[in-house]
Order: structure tokens, then sequence, then C-alpha cells
């Protein structure tokens, strides 16, 4: 042993360290990977060495090499080695590495659970620190269930370091499993004013970041941040509820107001640098109206002098726009400005800003300045950007501030020009509506789309896909659908048929094809009008001539047309040949109007009443298909876009009576809506689409200069108007006022709104993303806390991973057991009689285990048992465990021992509150009739039952009852009494049973050798300890003592005393009750994870003393008697450790093996089981 | 804050932190594209700019860049200063620190800015406890390393 020590250290002062490898990385730098790959293999071979130090020297160097880019994840079980490492300098370096390299698919982290709830209970504040660290960087959805009730606890903690980290923690822990956030919630709100500044200003962090995501539920907590905010001095923390409080005003309009005061005194003594002001500024609650103005003021100066501010000015102005857009305009020219600054980040802002600041007025203007900078803009990114902020900034609102849509149109085509866009598809998109909603425009639309489709090689020639070419989809679609505008039809078809045009997209061809159709159609009729038979022939030839050059394409939409069409036109040269009119006919074939349609229209479809999306048409073929699948199918059509050809069949008469009945079901439709970009401007009392009144503007008002108020008024009517009407700007008054009230339109342009299903319902839900990793934390928190959401402590029902705990088929299996339990205990404590006692048990336990325990642990208990009967051979080693171990034996697969150590780990846990309470309730109902009054301790069988982290079990506690709640060895607790070799906290329930006031409670053990109770300091052997609270008539609550336990060897039996002044209206008593205690071997077991291979070794190292019992006559299922015994008793490995095996022998029997460091401790604990067994 | 990433003038990472679990492949991705664009910027330039759907604030101290990225509704200016207090925390841990110092104690400067940042959130704003604690740990550290030191040697 000795000589590989040395050995190991001798081999370690060879091997390279971190530094050494830096160093030697720095040193070959052309062969960089070679030497690394190098330095690699050399890990490998460090981690495959038993010595712990190698090996987190190795993670060290991977860790770095990580950050170089290599991969490490092959080295991920080797870290959680070096993280369960004892010594801090590796642990420490062990959680590094796997903050640094773990993520949710990494398949080892759930191996970590358990060594991280070690680490958080451990007693150096480093080790828990570093483990809360490691895991805000990995926490997984699995960690976070299970490990959310250790993390609150330590949000009680002793020491602030803990507490500050925990509280921090807690807020990934809720993003990964909302489920925590209610039930730690009122511990969060706890630590608000928790005296340590730094978990104070992480709580309110914390709370900051939920309140972005659902602000009501903290509105309660305003007047708590409110004194906060006024009594605070730390900055970041000001910050932090200045934002808060950004998201609660709008929930809270009267907070806004009360604001106002404390903000604008934090911004003046804030006076020494601007930053921090305007830091303070930016998330300033907006809507406290007057209270942004001084915000505002400083904003507006901020863009001068540095660039940092000038963007954060920037920013602030856009936020302020929203609610005070007049304040903003003033600043145009400032705003322009920037758009010429070198930094696209102020550029980006600048173009943001921009958005909200048009008018109609400066419109015209704006989109000038920013198409000059399109011409100079280089980098594809930044134009295409300039290019969608131009379309947005005119085509927002409905078009709202376009008074000329020529000039719009006009713009449409100059971008065109721009050469690699990515956003050809946009311009057209915006080029198809605007033709198809502004009738007035078509004429001057179609003339220069055929000017566009003659130049066609321009635009096609310069890009690839998706690019500009694109608007020729649009141009060629206008061009054919709007034909009779034409000025030389004839041209543009021959433009349309150049050879030049099937090297265009497949898509784009066979729009071609449909509008060539269209436009022939019209110049027939042209023709014939014109009585022109010969030049109608003419064009039949030219169409025959070219058509097959699309007829051979490559594209099968294209194809399809193309043929169909060419067979149509050979028809109708046929028809020509003999005079016959055809124009009529052509036509005929495209009659009709298309209307736009919104696109959200398909998805408001209301469904007719008594029609069942979800029901089954026909039953399911097989399982394959799934559930939603098939309704999806059958009614989730294509939405119908404007541009898509229309059906030939439809006559015109169907076509025109189709159009009649709809318009007048619009114009009876209140709901009848049309979409616009902002989804609250609908027009939900507009009559349906044609019917839009366009309103004379009455040229006489904006020749008056109204008066400030009138004018905010007219606006507001004007902006109705707005956009139902545009025209051509008249300047007549721009003199006057600054309003857009002087622009009156000559020229009258409907803009026709989109079409939307009858009976379509406004909605809004479709602006949630479901996909908001925040959604989830949209919870009620003012709901009281039900049963059903407490957090998951360790315990056996976890088991069914996944779910979190249910506990929906305890409350009524424990409200059977209680019953008898409670009336015997009654019973026993009128009598005061501990000689009765063990008969009682013997009455309660049958029925209590079974009923609770038998089921739920069935599975887990099958897999104990069969494990063991696998042999020890596997690896596995079943051991005879706790529930809760039986829990973490299926969380960690394959790994099925466990040992229990009793003073490394202590499992704490706070038993749930509010279950004790409804349990005594129902206590008091029962127990009205008795006078006497009780004080109940545990007598002695019924203290062997509670083991130490007795209060996990939370089902057990309640049966158990009135008395001892739990009992065990407790590393530290809440309080932090810090881990002394052996402690045992005893949780007393006192419960007031009489109708008398009872007051200075002392509580008094008689100390044995072994045991001893804490007591103050100060006091002496026969000093009680006195109960920190009084009980009013029925009422109960629980007291804990300490006590200190020198040998864990021996079970021990403790007399004690309760003396009370029980106070009623006769006067006061002076009474006391005697109990005894009863420390069980067993119960100062705890259970301590450890791997199967380590557990393996310590069971085979023959250091082990080892017995084993045999009892006969059991006649409970193998199960429950399983169940029964990790209810009782539990076993641990290592150090004084207890090893056990239970197996069923014969039919009626069980043998329980054990094995065990300390022979004494080893037989007491299989003298107690065979106590129990007997009693089955 | 969603991460934060140091790196030098040539583009070679120094340090990383992501407070949200990723997967190599996609960091690799983000740094090398961020890295290429905060380089690219020039120095007059301010320090934040538009990615993806996240902001990054980004600040040059000698040949090294800081820089963090954060959600849309996050202040700046605080990230600004959260960066300037990593640095001055580096600072009083190292001695006037240097890349090199970095280079070599990658370790540490991990530790200090854990100590400073849990979970992307600021943990603790006085630079006093900051420093109060590692030196605490490196204390812990120390001690063990000592005796394991003589343990391994003496055995």
């Amino acid at each position: 042993m000795a000589l590989k020590m040395v050995k190991g250290s001798i081999d370690r002062m060879f091997d390279k360290n971190l530094q050494d490898l830096v160093r030697g990385i720095r040193n070959h730098k052309e062969d960089e990977a070679k030497y690394i790959s190098q330095c690699i293999d050399e890990i490998k071979q460090e981690l495959k060495q038993d010595n712990i130090a190698v090996k987190a020297n190795a993670v060290c160097k991977l860790t770095y090499l990580q950050m170089l880019g290599y991969d490490i994840s092959w080295a991920a079980f080797n870290i959680i080695e070096v993280m369960s490492a004892s010594k801090f300098t590796f642990k420490r370096i062990g959680y590094l590495a796997a903050s640094q390299c773990f993520h949710e698919g990494t398949d080892v982290i759930m191996l970590t659970t358990n060594q991280i709830r070690k680490d958080l209970s451990s007693p150096s504040q480093y080790d828990t620190g570093v483990a809360l660290t490691g895991l805000s960087c990995f926490v997984t959805p699995d960690l976070a269930r299970d490990l959310a009730n250790d993390i609150m606890t330590l949000m009680s903690h002793t020491k602030p370091y803990i507490r500050k980290k925990a509280v921090l923690i807690m807020y990934k822990v809720f993003l990964k499993y909302p489920e925590s956030l209610r039930p730690a919630f009122p511990r969060l709100k706890e630590k608000l004013e928790d005296p340590d500044p730094g978990v104070q200003s992480a709580a309110v962090n914390v709370i900051c970041e939920l309140a972005r995501r659902n602000p009501k539920n903290y509105l309660s907590l305003a007047p708590l941040f409110f004194k906060l905010m006024t009594s605070s001095t730390n900055n970041w923390v000001l910050i932090k509820i200045i934002k808060l409080f950004g998201a609660l005003t709008p929930l809270e309009p009267r907070l806004g107001k009360k604001l106002i005061e404390p903000l604008t005194n934090l911004i003046h003594s804030h006076l020494g640098s601007l930053g921090a002001r305007m830091r303070l500024v930016l998330p300033a609650p907006r809507s406290s109206g007057s209270g942004c103005r001084p915000g505002l003021a400083l904003c507006v100066q901020a863009p001068k002098p540095v660039r940092a501010l000038k963007y954060l000015g920037l920013l602030a102005m856009s936020k302020i726009l929203r609610t005070h857009p007049k304040s903003v305009q003033a600043h145009k020219d400032l705003v322009l400005q920037c758009l010429d600054d070198k930094d696209e980040s102020i550029r980006l802002r600048a173009l943001d800003l921009l958005y909200g600041m048009v008018s109609k007025k400066n419109l015209v203007e704006i989109v000038k300045k920013l198409m000059s900078h399109v011409d100079k803009a280089e980098g594809t990114t930044y134009r295409d950007e300039l290019l969608t902020k131009i379309i947005d900034i005119c085509s927002q609102c409905n078009y709202q501030h376009i008074t000329n849509f020529q000039w719009y149109i006009s713009v449409l085509v100059e971008l065109t020009r721009l050469e690699g866009t990515r956003h050809g598809h946009l311009i057209a998109a915006q080029m198809l509506d605007v033709a198809i909603r502004v009738k007035a425009i078509r004429k001057f639309a179609v003339s220069q789309m055929s000017a566009l489709l003659d130049s066609a090689h321009l635009v096609a020639s310069s890009t690839q896909r998706n690019g500009i070419c694109e608007v020729l989809y649009a141009a060629a679609w206008i061009c054919g659908e709007f034909s009779e505008h034409l000025q030389e039809p004839h041209q543009t078809l021959e433009a349309m048929l150049r050879p030049k045009v099937t090297t265009l997209p497949g898509h784009i061809q066979a729009v071609y094809v449909q509008n060539v159709v269209k436009l022939y159609a019209s110049i027939l009729q042209q023709k014939e009008q014109a009585a022109e038979p010969e030049a109608a022939q003419d064009v039949t030839q030219l169409m025959v001539d070219r058509l097959p050059q699309f007829v051979q394409s490559a594209d099968l939409e294209v194809q399809e047309r193309a043929s169909c069409i060419l067979q149509l036109v050979k028809h109708i040269q046929k028809l020509q040949a003999k005079d016959v009119p055809v124009a009529e006919e052509v036509s005929a074939l495209f009659a009709g109007e298309l209307n736009p349609v919104a696109p959200k229209a398909q998805k408001k479809v209301p469904v007719p009443e008594g029609l069942d999306l979800d029901a089954w048409i026909n039953e399911p073929p097989s399982d394959s298909e799934s559930e939603d699948e098939k309704p999806k199918a059958i009614f989730h059509e294509e939405e119908p876009r404007p541009a898509k050809p229309r059906q030939p069949e439809a006559d015109e008469e169907e076509l025109a009576r189709r159009r009649e009945a709809r318009k007048q079901e619009q114009a009876n439709n209140p709901f009848y809506i049309k979409s616009s970009p902002s989804p609250q401007k609908r027009y939900q009392d507009m009559p349906g689409v044609e019917h839009i009144p366009v309103v004379q503007i009455d040229l006489s008002v904006p020749l008056k200069v109204p008066g400030k108020y009138l004018l905010e008024k007219d606006r507001k009517k004007k902006k109705k108007k707005d956009k139902e009407k545009k025209g051509k700007p008249r300047r007549h008054s721009s003199l006057h006022t600054e309003s857009d009230e002087d622009i009156a339109p000559a020229q009258q342009v409907d803009i026709v709104t989109e079409e939307m299903p009858e009976n379509a319902l406004p909605s809004d839900e479709d602006d949630k993303d479901p996909n908001d990793p925040y959604r989830a934390l949209d919870i009620d928190l003012d709901k009281p806390l039900a049963d059903s959401e407490k957090l998951p402590v360790q315990k056996h029902r976890n088991t069914d991973t996944s779910k979190s705990p249910e506990k929906e088929d305890v409350p009524i299996v424990e409200k059977k057991v209680k019953k008898p339990k409670k009336k015997e205990k009654k019973h026993r404590e009128k009598e005061r009689e501990k000689r009765e006692k063990g008969k009682e048990q013997k009455e309660v336990r049958p029925r209590l285990f079974p009923a609770t325990w038998g089921l739920p642990l069935r599975l887990p208990c099958h897999v104990c048992s069969s494990a063991w009967l696998t042999g020890p051979a596997s690896q596995a080693t079943c051991l005879l465990s706790r529930p809760s171990l039986c829990h973490s034996l299926q969380g960690t697969t394959g790994r099925k021992s466990l040992t229990v150590n009793p003073d490394l780990v202590g499992l704490f846990q706070k038993s749930s509150k509010h279950r004790k309470k409804k349990h005594k309730k129902e206590k008091e109902e029962r127990s009205k009739d008795k006078k006497k009054s009780k004080k109940k301790k545990p007598p002695s069988d019924e203290a062997a039952e509670p083991v130490e982290n007795g209060a996990l079990d939370e089902d057990p506690l309640p049966v158990r009852g009135t008395s001892l709640a739990s009992h065990g060895p407790e590393t530290y607790d809440i309080q932090g009494s810090l881990q002394k070799d052996s402690q045992v906290t005893v949780s007393v329930v006192l419960e007031n049973q009489s109708s008398s006031f009872l007051k200075s409670m002392e509580l008094n053990v008689l100390d044995s050798l072994n045991t001893k109770l804490a007591r103050p300091e100060g006091s002496s052997v026969h000093d009680g300890v006195p109960v920190p609270f009084q009980l009013p008539p029925g009422i109960s609550n629980e007291a804990q003592f300490v006590f200190t336990i020198q040998s864990i060897v021996m079970a021990q039996k403790l007399k004690g005393t309760l003396s009370f002044i029980a106070k009623n209206d006769e006067g006061s008593t002076h009474e006391k009750l005697d109990f005894k205690l009863h420390f069980s071997c067993t119960s100062y077991l705890v259970t301590t994870p450890c791997y199967s291979d380590a557990f393996a070794k310590l069971l085979e190292s023959g250091d082990l003393s080892m017995s084993s019992i045999k009892v006969d006559g059991i006649s409970m299922s193998f199960q429950n008697l399983l169940a029964k015994i990790c209810f009782h008793h539990h076993f641990s490995g290592k150090r004084w450790g207890v090893a056990l095996n239970a197996c069923a022998v014969g039919e009626k029997s069980v043998s329980v093996d054990g094995k065990c460091s300390d022979s004494t401790l080893l037989s007491n604990v299989l003298e107690e089981m065979r106590a129990t067994l007997a009693k089955c | 804050m969603q991460f934060m990433l140091l790196f030098s003038r040539q583009g070679k990472l120094r340090l990383q932190k992501w407070y949200v679990p990723l997967s190599d492949k996609e960091k690799k991705k983000i740094t090398r594209e961020l890295v290429q664009t905060v380089l690219a910027r020039k120095p007059k330039m301010c320090s934040f700019l538009e990615w993806r759907d996240l902001k990054i604030v980004y600040k040059r101290y000698a040949s090294l860049y800081f820089c963090c990225a954060i959600e849309d509704q996050d202040n700046e200016l605080i990230t600004l200063e959260i960066i300037h207090r990593y640095v001055e925390l580096l600072d009083k841990y190292f001695g006037s620190v240097c890349e090199l110092d970095i280079i070599f104690n990658f370790e540490k400067a991990y530790f200090i800015l854990d100590e400073f940042l849990l979970g992307g959130e600021v943990q603790e704003t006085s630079k006093k406890n900051v420093l109060k604690a590692i030196e605490q740990a490196d204390l812990l550290q120390e001690v063990k390393k000592v005796i394991f030191k003589n343990k391994s040697f003496v055995t």
C-alpha cells in the first residue's frame, strides 16, 4: 500500500500539471493539434490511475482543453469521480469541469444526484457552495426535481454565504421544475427581509426575474419593494427593484404615481454620473406618466457625448416612444444623424426609432434618406436590414402613413435594383398587396410592372434563388390580373414569352404561364372589339409558337400548366380559323375579383355548432397514427393566397352570386374584422369590404389653425379615417401646423381590407409563443398550496420518476390507518401505563403497514428481492433498505447497493406542516369529550419506529401520531448546530387536549452515560429544557430536543418528565407527565449512497463481522414484510456501517444476514429486527 | 445573463462561462461567430450589439475582450458594470492582472467568477466579500494540499 502511494507520488512529479500543459501548448504553436492529442493520451493514462490527485490534475487539464474547443465528453465519468472526492481541492476542480462541460444531454448527469445532495448537506460551507455553483450551470429538470427540497432547506442555512447561493439557484430550479415555485415561494419571500444584504439582493434578483414573466403574482410584494427601494443604498439592488416595478406598474396604475417621487429623487441623487442615471432611467416604468419626463430629457442629451450612451439614449427613446411619441418625434434630426454613424449597433437602433417616428408628413423624407443609405451601405446584412425597415415603415398600421401610393410603388421598384438582397419576396409581397388592395393605384402599378417585366433581364441576370427575381412573380401576376390597365399589352405579352424566362425559378415561371393566358384573353377581347381578327390570330400564333418552351420545363407545375394552356390556345386557334368570336369565353375564364384574405383567416373560422373536431370520423385504423394528426389532415386546408390562380370552372354568374352573398353576410356581421399589422386595431365595427365609407375631408377644416386640444382630438379621429382613405398630399396648410391635418387626399384611394371568415372570433391567443421557456413559470402563487404540490423529498414514491409527487391515493389510506391508532393512543394516555404498550403496538402495526406501505412499495421491494436472489455474484448486492433507498436504487440504474453512514450524511427534512395540522384537526374532533389534559410522550416501543430521517416520510409521521415525530442523528439542522460526533434530534409534538392553558413547560430527561440531553449552557443535569412555546387548549406544536450520543452500538431507554402549569378558570395547577424514550440502534443509522463496486469491495473485505437471524412463522407476504422492515430500521455500510440482506426462506420464514464492523451493533440491530419480525 | 466569454485580440478563447446549458457544438458555433463579430468592431464603437435575439455587451481591457450575452430586457449598463467589477476582482486577486495570469490560473479566474455571479445573476456585490470567500476557499485548499503532500512523501 505504502509503496504504491510513493510510486504514485513519484509518478505525479513527472506528470504535467496545468501550467506545464499551458506552457507546452504555447511552445508548440506550429503543431498544436498534435501536441494536444499527445497530451490527451497522457491524460487518459492518468485518469486510469487510482490516485485521486492525479485524476483531479488530469481533469483540470481537460477543462482547459475543453475551453480550447476539444471534446472532453468522454471523460464525464471521471469528472464525476473527481467531484465526489472528499478533499475540497479536488471537489472544486471536479465541479468546475462539470459546470463547464455538462449539459442536458450528458447522460451521466443523473449519477450526480446523490453526490450533489451529499455535498449540499456537507458541514463545510465551501463544499456546499461549490456544489451549488456547479449545479447552477448544469441543472436539469430531473436534478431540479430531486434536489429542489434540499436547496430549499439551504435557503434557511445559518451561513449567509450558503443562503445567498441557494436563493439564487432557486431561480434556475424554478425554470427547470416550475412545480417547485409555489412551495418555495413563501420562503423566498422571507428572504427579502433577510438580515444579510447579499441574501436580500439575491432574493430581489430572483423575484425580479420571476416577475418579468408573470408580474401579477408579485403585485402583493410591491409595498415591500417600495420600502426596500427607499431604504436600500445598494445600487445593484435598486436597479433590480426599479426593473421589477417596471414590470408591475402596467398592472397597477396607482403604483406609477407613487413611484414618481422616489424615482425622481433617485435620479437626482445620482447626478454625479450620467451613466448611473441612465441606468436608472432605462428600466424605469414607462407608464408612470410624468415620471419619465426628466428621464427623457437626459436621454436626449445622451446621444452627444459617449458612444455607449448614444446607444442607450436611442434605446431609451424607443421605449419612451411607445407612450410619448410626440416628445421623441421632436428629435427626428438627431436620430437621422445617427443613421450616419459608423457603428452598426447605433444605426440599427436609430432605424428602429424611425419606425415609430414616421408620420404622413415626414415619411417621404425619411424614406428618401433611407434609400440614400441603401445605396451607400456596404455589407449585405445592413442593407437588407435597411430594406426591411423601409418596407416596415411604409406598411406599418395598414399603410397608415402613405398618402401617395404611386410614390410607394416607385420606391418598391427602386428597391428592386438592389443587388444581392435576400428580401425579394418581401418586395414582391408588398407589390401584390398594394396592387390588390388599392384599386386606384392599379393603373400605375401595372405600367410600372410591365416596365419591370420588360427589363426583366436586368433583374433576373443579377440574382439567384430567393433573390430579387422574386419581384417578377409579383410583376407578372399584376400585369396579368389587371391587364385591362395595360397600355401596350402586346409588348408585355412578348416580354413574358421571351426564351430567357425559362431560366427563372419554377414557381415564377408557373405564374408567368398562367398570366400569359390572362393577358392573352384581354388582348383577344380588345382585338375583337376593334374588329381586327388578323391581329387576334397573330397573337394566338405567337402563343402557339412560344408556349412549347414552357412545356419542356423541368418544373412539373410549369409543365402541366403550359401543356394545358397550349391545348386551349390551339383550340382557340381552330375556332378563330372558323371566324368564331372566342374572346368572351376566354376572358370568362378569368372573370371576377380576387379579394385579399387575411393571414389568420383560416384559423379564425369558427367551428360550426355540433361539429366536434376531436371526434373520430372513422375508428382509427391502427395505433401507429397519432391522434391529432388525423383531424388536422382532414380539416387543415391551405390558406388561399391572393396570387393563387383561379379555378376556371366558376362562371361569372356563380361568382357574382357568391360575391353578393358574401358581401351581404359581411355587412351584417359585427365580427367581420380585418387584419392589420397591429392586432388591436381591428375594424370591429366597420361594415364589409366594399362598404368602407370614403369620407370626404372638409377642406375648410385644415385651413384653420386648431388649438392644441382640438388638434389632439382631431388626430384621433383622423387616424381612423387614414386607414380608409389615402390621397396625394396637399400642403396648403403645412406652414401652420405640424400635424397631419394638412394632408388631404386629392385622389381617393380605397385600401381594401383583407377578408376574414364569417363569424370570425376576435382572438389574441396567437400572441403567445408556445415555445417560451418561461411560460411554465406563469403560476398563480396566491392559491393555497395543495397537497399534491409539495416538493418531492427523497422517498420511495419517487420511484415512479418523471412525475411530480403524486399523493392522491394516500390520504384515504391514511385516514383508515389513523383511526385505530388514535383510539388506542388516547386509551393509553388515559391510563398512562406503559405496560400495555406492547399489546397496542401489535394491534396497530399489522394494519398500519400494509395500508401505508404495502402498495406503493411493491415495486421497489420486488426489485430488491429479485436482485438479492440472483445472488451476490452480480455485484449488485441488494440491501434490505428503507423505502427511500429503494428509490435511489431505481434512480441509479444498475447500482443496487447502498450504504448508510451515520456521521457523514444526515438527511434533514422538514416534515410537511400543514399535513400534520390536518391530521390534528381530525384528532381534535374525536377527542372533544376528553377533559383531562394530556401530554403524550413516546412510549418506548413507539420510539423504535421513527428513524433518524423519519421526518422524511411524511406518511408514517401522522400515523405515528401525536407524540414522537422524528428522532435521529442530525449533522446540521436549520439552526446550524454543527455536527458533532453524533447528535440526535427528537421532535416532540405536544398537543393540548384539555381546556386549560398550558405554560412554562419543561422537559427533563434522566441522562444515561451514553445519551445526554443537550441543555443550555450553564444549566445542571437536573434542570429541564424549557419548551419554547405555550399551548392554548386544542393547539399542538412541535418541539425539538437534541441529544448527544456517545455510542450507537447499544439501544437506549431514557426516562423523562414533562412538567407544566395548567391554567384554567379555577386557577392554575402544576402537573407532571412521565414518559420514556427509546433509542433503538437502527434509528441511528443514516443512508449513504455508495457505488456498487465500492460496496461490493466493502462486503468482500472480510473485516466485517457477520451474523444472521432466522425467524419462522411469518404469515405476511414478503413484500409487506420487506416494507415493514424498511420502515422500522435501516442499515448502513462503512465505518460502523451495517449491511443487511434479507431473503425469504421457505414460505413462512425469513432470514436476515448482516455484516457490520461492530459485532455488538450488529447483534443489537438484528435483535431489534427479530423483535419486529416476531410481531408479524 | 446567458453566458460570458473572455477572448484575446487574436481571437483565442481565454474563459467561457455558460449559464444556459448548450451542447458543445452550439457553444463552439456561438463563440466563433461572436469572436469574429466583436473583433471586427472598431475601438470607438459602442459596447453593445444586437446578435440574434440577444444583446452582446463587451468591453476591452488591454488585450482581452470581456463579452457577455444578455436578454433583451436586461440592462446593458449594469452588465458593463458587472464586467468591470469582475475585472476589478481579478485585478485585486492577482495583483494587476494580465492575460497570462488568466491563462495560467484559469481555474482561479473561474472560481472568482463563480463567487461573483451565480446562474447568470449577481451573487455578491461586495468586492470584499467575494475576495474573502475566495481566500478562505483557497486556504482550505492549501491546507489540504499541504497535508496531502506531507502524506504522500512521508508514507
